[in-house]
């Protein structure tokens, strides 16, 4: 009840403020008409009676005031006008507000877009429901601590598991599809029919696969992304039952993946799909096979309320059966299982905590500056506090006045922050798409807003809270009594402390940019082993009908193209290639040497890179050959079987005796392979490969090929080609041809080496990107701030450099006198900074490429170009106070 | 000769206002001359106090404001008493009466 009265009285006072202050004035003239009634009749003259009744109730406005004062609502009524006074006071002084507003929108913005990042990536829970039971699934097969999963095993796992919802495994592949217009290439995502039920996703029309389409000899089946099938088939329903040509087969597609869908995985491989077709129905002999690894990984999701830890005790249990029931592919073999969110994100954590890291000190810089901006302000404004106390406001409503006024400012940049970091969000995005995971889920949501909304409130109380430590009871009073000329002290101090402040912010985000600008240099400067300029990578797929031929007429096929795209004008050199390919493609196999003990198991062989390939490969790839010879044009399948190692492989197996003429054995084959040639090292795995860990490296003929594995070859072949001048034209004379050859025939996924490379760079990139324009802004920041402060301090001591130059100072004592003391303070900032960034760089050390985060050099120069900054932002004003009219000055005083 | 006129105690100005209202309603003036008349002058009660309690008390709930007529035919306005304000008197009664009891044996101690 007398909180209804209370919500009524507030609701009335805000609303009918008009009416409430009539009531108001009627009620005190009645009770002064009474006093005087009262007063004539106690026998006053009606004249002094009214002067009595005026002195006892005192002045009307100001009871007035005490009568609002105690109001429900009155707090808003009063922060309303002091809103209203803080915008005239703003209004006032345009280029203050202006730069102070920008300054915090540049530092508001540049975090609100960076948290918009952290936030679609690192926080949101991934768009499946009950996310939080997923988990991504590999095997461990020792050295590697995730490895591609076995089918064979995969499906024991799902048998044999009490913790598992359901498991899903999945795997890229790729179609040509033709006969619907024109031959095109289609990007196949292989997954088990319980993928997208577990992953909560119902398909847009149709069906999912069912369990029996997911096994080998069912009926081929498709599903389509919604995006081939917009483009392609103009979202017609009718596409359900229509059969597509796929490499030659006819595939019944049974539903449409919807839009919304999105799964990536990096370190599985996983990418969308054009097409997806059931995993089980794949007629290799490697599904068969529980010691291939045939880029499997898989999904599972957690039974309720079972935990990580419950799961991997079922899964060690599992591994463990598997080992003893198949020693010899699954000895020493693990399950590992990491959340998918993390499995999806973990490689861009450090990167996007560094830089959030990163742009908090941008953000500090910018309070420290408005805050500075504020602080030389408030000096101006000290004779107006001075009146206001004297009229009767308490030291409360002036500090609360400050406070709104600095949250106006941070509300202004805080919006047009929030502005900018929309725009610069897309725009980084934009110009570095395949760097972070997740991408396509950034957007400013209700955290974001949060986020900018807390910051700019904090911003406004770290700045606000600097001018109101001036508004001191004692200072006021003194104030209104003489204008206060020479500036304190101890503001000095103040500002000297921001100005230290701001250098030694701006320079730990110099040397962390540096360092990973050194480092990205650095990068660029490794020699891979080969010569990435003008080599072209792409694939051409066969015919359907190719595979069904007979292995020798497959293996001519394929040379036949080899040499047809080989005499290409601008060609200079042709490599047909299988299995893996630098930083494009991994492929692995177990050997052991010829006159050693073969290890009992394949697991626990050791691993060599294997690279299946046709003569040109050497030339096209511009690697170079160390000793004995490449595979030549005569190692077909009729001949000899050889073998071409890296010099690392000759070190670690081969110490001491000459490798060539030696022979291995390799898993699965029964071929003796002899070493007839030794290669330099090629960085597989990106520049930046770790030299001790990086595998060693085995080259084999692509035509001693064995024919159980040649019909699975022949659905597409890998090619490298040099060429003259890295300019598209050469693709084009490439597609022609192939298309000439055969028009079922299709060249795709073309990409230049270089391109190949820069994208493995492209995190990297994306940080240094990111960390260069953090710094540049707080270097422009932190310029504007020392320019601000010294133009401020030389004004101040207007009459004291007057006074000097009075009595004889030349102009460059004056301009000596100003830099001499800002290039002590700049010093100071200087050595600060490079202490603290000796410890931000830490952070970063694991992302540095071949420099140390202690490097001189970007030290020295982050420390030169800072105290340089520093020095001509305070010449303007040094050489503005040696103008100084000795007479003007002094006249003021 | 009343005695000196005395500051009021913090918290005893809302009790004399709705003690002052419990004979009836009145308008300021009425209860500002209620409150001196029964505490013997003791206490007088200036508009710059009186107002602002009468309207924070108002829109506590513990009194009503009306338009009415006063005495002498003029416009006036009148407070009263409600429900809610008649609880707090007996809240107020009762505190004051600990308050009293404690400073009285807190001087009568030795």
């Amino acid at each position: 009840m007398p909180l209804l009265v209370k919500v009524r009285s507030f609701l009335r006072n805000i609303l009918l403020a008009r009416h409430v202050e009539t009531d108001l004035d009627e009620e005190l003239r009645s009770h002064l008409d009474m006093l005087t009634e009262e007063n004539t009749r106690a026998g006053m003259p009606l004249q002094e009676a009214r002067r009595a009744a005026r002195l006892e109730v005192g002045s009307i406005d100001r009871l007035k005031e005490q009568v609002y004062e105690v109001q429900a609502g009155n707090w808003l009524h009063s922060i309303a006008s002091d809103c209203r006074y803080g915008v005239r006071q703003l209004r006032k002084n345009p280029g203050f507000a202006t730069v102070a507003i920008l300054t915090l929108a540049l530092g508001i913005g540049a975090n609100t877009a960076l948290f918009s990042v952290v936030n679609g990536v690192l926080l949101n829970p991934l768009p499946y429901p009950h996310a939080e039971e997923l988990v991504s699934i590999a095997q461990k097969l020792p050295p590697f601590d995730q490895f591609a999963v076995s089918y064979p095993d995969f499906l024991d796992w799902t048998r044999m598991n009490h913790t598992f919802q359901a498991l899903a495994a999945y795997r890229q592949n790729n179609f040509n599809l033709t006969g619907s217009g024109e031959a095109q290439r289609l990007k196949a995502t292989q997954v088990s029919a319980s993928f997208f039920p577990l992953l909560g996703v119902s398909p847009l029309i149709g069906r999912n696969f069912l369990p029996e389409e997911d096994r080998r000899g069912a009926a081929h089946v498709v599903m389509l992304s919604a995006a081939l099938w917009k483009s392609k088939f103009s979202a017609s329903p009718e596409i359900l039952s229509k059969t597509l040509t796929l490499d030659g087969e006819g595939y019944i597609v049974i539903g449409v993946v919807p839009e919304s869908f999105y799964f990536c995985c990096e370190s599985t491989n996983f990418r969308l799909g054009d097409v997806y077709v059931p995993i089980g129905a794949w007629d290799v002999p490697w599904m068969q096979d529980r010691g291939a690894h045939p880029g499997i990984f898989a999904v599972g999701r957690l039974k309720v309320g079972t935990t990580l830890e419950q799961a991997h005790a079922d899964t060690d249990q599992i591994a463990h059966n598997l080992a003893a029931a198949y020693p010899d592919s699954d000895k020493n073999v693990g399950i590992v299982l990491v959340p998918l969110k993390q499995a999806m994100v973990a490689n861009s954590r450090p990167m996007l905590l560094l830089l959030l890291a990163a742009v908090g000190l941008v953000f500090l810089i910018a309070c420290v500056n408005v805050a500075n901006l504020l602080l030389a302000r408030s000096t101006g404004r000290v004779q107006e506090f001075a009146v206001r106390t004297a009229l009767g406001a308490t030291r409360r409503r002036l500090v609360r006045q400050l406070l709104i006024e600095s949250a106006l400012l941070a509300a202004m940049g805080g919006s047009i922050g929030l502005v900018l970091a929309a725009w610069g969000t897309r725009a980084a995005l934009a110009a570095l798409p395949e760097a972070l995971p997740r991408a396509n889920e950034v957007r400013l949501d209700a955290h974001v807003l949060l986020f900018t909304l807390i910051v700019s409130a904090t911003a406004a109380l770290l700045f606000g809270l600097t001018p109101v430590l001036k508004v001191s009871a004692d200072t006021i009073h003194k104030n209104l009594k003489e204008r206060q000329r020479w500036a304190s002290g101890s503001q000095h101090r103040i500002q000297r402390t921001f100005v230290v402040a701001e250098i030694s912010l701006a320079v730990v985000l110099l040397s962390a940019a540096g360092l990973t600008i050194r480092s990205l240099a650095n990068l660029w400067s490794v020699n891979p082993g080969f010569d990435p300029r003008n080599v072209l990578a792409f694939n051409v797929a066969s015919p359907g009908s190719t595979a069904k031929e007979e292995p020798d007429e497959i293996r001519g096929y394929l040379n036949q193209l080899t040499d047809a795209i080989a005499s290409i004008p601008g060609v200079t050199a042709a490599g047909r290639t299988a299995g893996a390919l630098p930083m494009a493609g991994d492929n692995e196999v177990g050997f052991w040497i010829e006159g050693q003990v073969r290890p009992s198991t394949t697991s626990e062989m050791p691993n060599a890179l294997n690279y299946f390939v046709g003569p040109g490969y050497l030339k096209a790839m511009g690697i170079r050959l160390l000793r004995g010879r490449f595979i030549s044009e005569q190692d077909n399948i009729h001949s000899r079987f050889v073998a071409v190692i890296d010099d690392r492989f000759e070190r670690q197996y081969f110490p001491n005796r000459n490798p060539l003429g030696e022979h291995i054995h390799l898993a699965g084959l029964d071929e003796l392979f002899e070493i007839v040639g030794v290669v330099g090292h090629v960085n597989q795995n990106g520049l930046d490969e770790n030299e001790r860990s990086a595998a060693v490296q085995l080259y084999n003929s692509i035509d001693q090929i064995p024919d159980k594995f040649i019909a699975a070859m022949a659905k597409s072949a890998c090619f490298v080609v040099r060429t003259e001048a890295s300019d598209n034209g050469i693709t084009s004379a490439i597609r022609q041809t192939v298309a000439k050859m055969n028009d079922q025939q299709v060249a795709y996924d073309f990409a230049w080496m270089e391109e190949i490379i820069s994208g493995s760079l492209a995190a990297r990139r994306f940080t240094m990107f990111l960390l260069g324009a953090f710094a540049t802004l707080a270097l422009l920041l932190a310029t504007i701030g020392v320019y601000g402060v010294f133009s401020y301090v030389v004004g101040q001591r207007t009459q004291e450099i007057g006074i000097r130059m009075a009595l004889g100072a030349e102009r460059s004592n004056v301009v000596l006198m100003v830099l001499g003391e800002a290039g002590k303070i700049a010093m100071l900032g200087v050595g600060v900074g490079l202490l603290a960034s000796l410890g931000f760089c830490r952070l970063i050390a694991s992302m540095l490429f071949r420099v140390s985060s202690y490097d001189p050099i970007t030290l020295v120069s982050v420390a030169i170009v800072l105290s340089a900054v520093a020095l001509v932002a305070c010449y303007v004003p040094a050489r503005r106070a040696s103008h100084v009219d000795p007479i003007r000055a002094l006249r003021y005083e | 000769m009343s005695p000196e006129p005395t500051t009021l105690l913090q918290g005893t100005l809302d009790l004399l206002i709705l003690k002052s209202l419990v004979a009836g309603e009145k308008h300021g003036l009425g209860i500002s001359r209620r409150i001196e008349q029964i505490t013997g002058g003791t206490f007088v009660v200036k508009p710059g106090s009186l107002f602002p309690a009468l309207h924070r008390m108002e829109e506590e709930g513990w009194i009503s404001a009306f338009w009415g007529d006063s005495e002498n035919n003029r416009r006036a306005k009148y407070y009263r008493l409600t429900k809610a304000g008649q609880k707090q008197l007996e809240i107020e009664k009762k505190r004051w009466g600990r308050i009293s009891w404690a400073i009285a044996q807190a001087l009568e101690a030795s």
